[in-house]
């Protein structure tokens, strides 16, 4: 909005001519003017931006845990794995951890990127998965969201010890979705990496 | 030139999706509900309205030989600003419609209409240009947009009307082509008509 007004206050003279001068000085104004009001706005919105990232992690940590009191937000930490992070919150009730929601990805998705939020019990047990974000086909793939398909339910109180987190097409003990084996194996990864980081150090 | 032809020719005459046939890239990816299609096509509305007034109001103070990259830089601008409001207010939208929000800036109907239409014209005709450009383009989104959801989904604006799945090619790339081709032969049909 700020430079529109800026703008319009300069008189509708006759059409500038394209001098050295006069281009880097319109140039300069145009992109001068435009980061100002960008500034302006990214302040505006910066804190109602961090508000709903910061409610919609909240959300997901609260599907994927029991019961919590504590602010898992600001006890979070992170380890860094294949060239990304995994960040886990610890969900505690009256200062005795009840279960830890790690957020974790792949790489490995039809459509690219997935990252999921994994809910595990203190002993490993999988307590319960919420979808943060994937690329998968519609129809398809995204049956892995539990607001498409109760797909992912399986995965509920098993324990990646002695529950093999593989396709049963390659030899492991999920049943994939029908006509989406990448996205599942996609799935059953991210799954698998979050548990390995909770086992190899992730527990605090 | 009359002011309401110069707003109704955005929806048939020269719709810039059905008929002028640009855009395509926003159209086949986020048509996918009735619901993405109206908001990219809203957004896509507000960045057109605003850069056709910010263009021609300015138009006799840009040299001729920097006008690409000002009109540009003016149109990533207003992407920009409605990228951020957008995350701030409406996130879930955001999110569906994601990588397609500051796609607007390369999209071609945004810079044709400023380049063809807003550096020639005044600055009334501009905003009333690209609001009716804007909301054709609207238009002609939330109708492929509902058409590939109530063929694909058995819905319609995200409320269902059929139990189980539909016709999954339609909610895909190939539906998107396919729902597109029909339509324009539609547009087509009528403005033969009325011409």
């Amino acid at each position: 909005m700020l430079n529109q007004k800026d703008l319009e206050r300069q008189t509708m003279a006759s059409k500038k001519e394209s001098t050295f001068i006069n281009m880097f000085l319109t140039l300069f104004l145009v992109t001068f003017i435009a980061s100002a009001a960008l500034g302006y706005i990214y302040e505006i919105t910066k804190e109602p931006i961090a508000i709903s990232k910061m409610a919609k992690q909240n959300n997901a940590i609260m599907q994927v845990v029991p019961e919590y009191n504590n602010e898992p937000g600001n006890e979070s930490y992170k380890i860094a794995i294949d060239g990304d992070s995994i960040q886990f919150f610890p969900a505690k009730k009256d200062g005795v951890l009840v279960g830890t929601a790690i957020s974790t990805f792949t790489n490995k998705g039809f459509g690219g990127n997935v990252r999921l939020m994994v809910g595990l019990l203190p002993d490993g047990t999988i307590n319960n998965i919420a979808v943060l974000e994937h690329k998968e086909t519609p129809g398809l793939g995204d049956k892995m969201d539990k607001k498409k398909s109760p797909w992912s339910i399986q995965f509920n109180g098993k324990n990646p010890a002695d529950f093999k987190l593989i396709v049963k097409k390659d030899g492991g003990d999920v049943d994939a979705i029908t006509a989406s084996t990448i996205s599942s194996r996609a799935f059953c990864d991210a799954v698998n990496r979050a548990y390995k980081a909770y086992m190899e150090g992730g527990q605090k | 030139m009359n002011q309401l032809k110069n707003f109704t020719k955005g929806f048939f005459k020269e719709n810039p999706v059905l008929v002028l046939l640009l855009g395509m890239c926003p159209t086949l990816g986020v048509s996918t509900s009735a619901i993405n299609g109206l908001g990219m096509g809203l957004a896509t509305t507000f960045v057109l309205t605003m850069s056709n007034l910010v263009v021609s109001s300015v138009k006799s103070q840009i040299p001729d030989k920097v006008r690409i990259p000002a009109f540009i830089v003016i149109i990533a601008s207003f992407v920009t600003i409605v990228e951020l409001v957008m995350q701030a207010y409406i996130p879930a939208l955001f999110e569906q419609l994601g990588l397609f929000i500051p796609l607007i800036v390369v999209n071609c109907i945004v810079l044709g209409r400023a380049e063809a239409f807003a550096s020639k014209n005044n600055v009334l005709s501009s905003v009333i240009d690209g609001l009716g450009m804007g909301l054709g383009f609207a238009m002609a989104l939330t109708i492929l947009g509902g058409v590939r959801e109530m063929l694909g989904n058995g819905s319609f604006f995200g409320m269902k009307f059929i139990a189980g799945d539909g016709i999954l090619v339609f909610v895909l790339a190939p539906g998107a082509f396919l729902a597109l081709a029909y339509l324009i032969v539609l547009v087509n049909k009528i403005n033969k008509k009325t011409a």
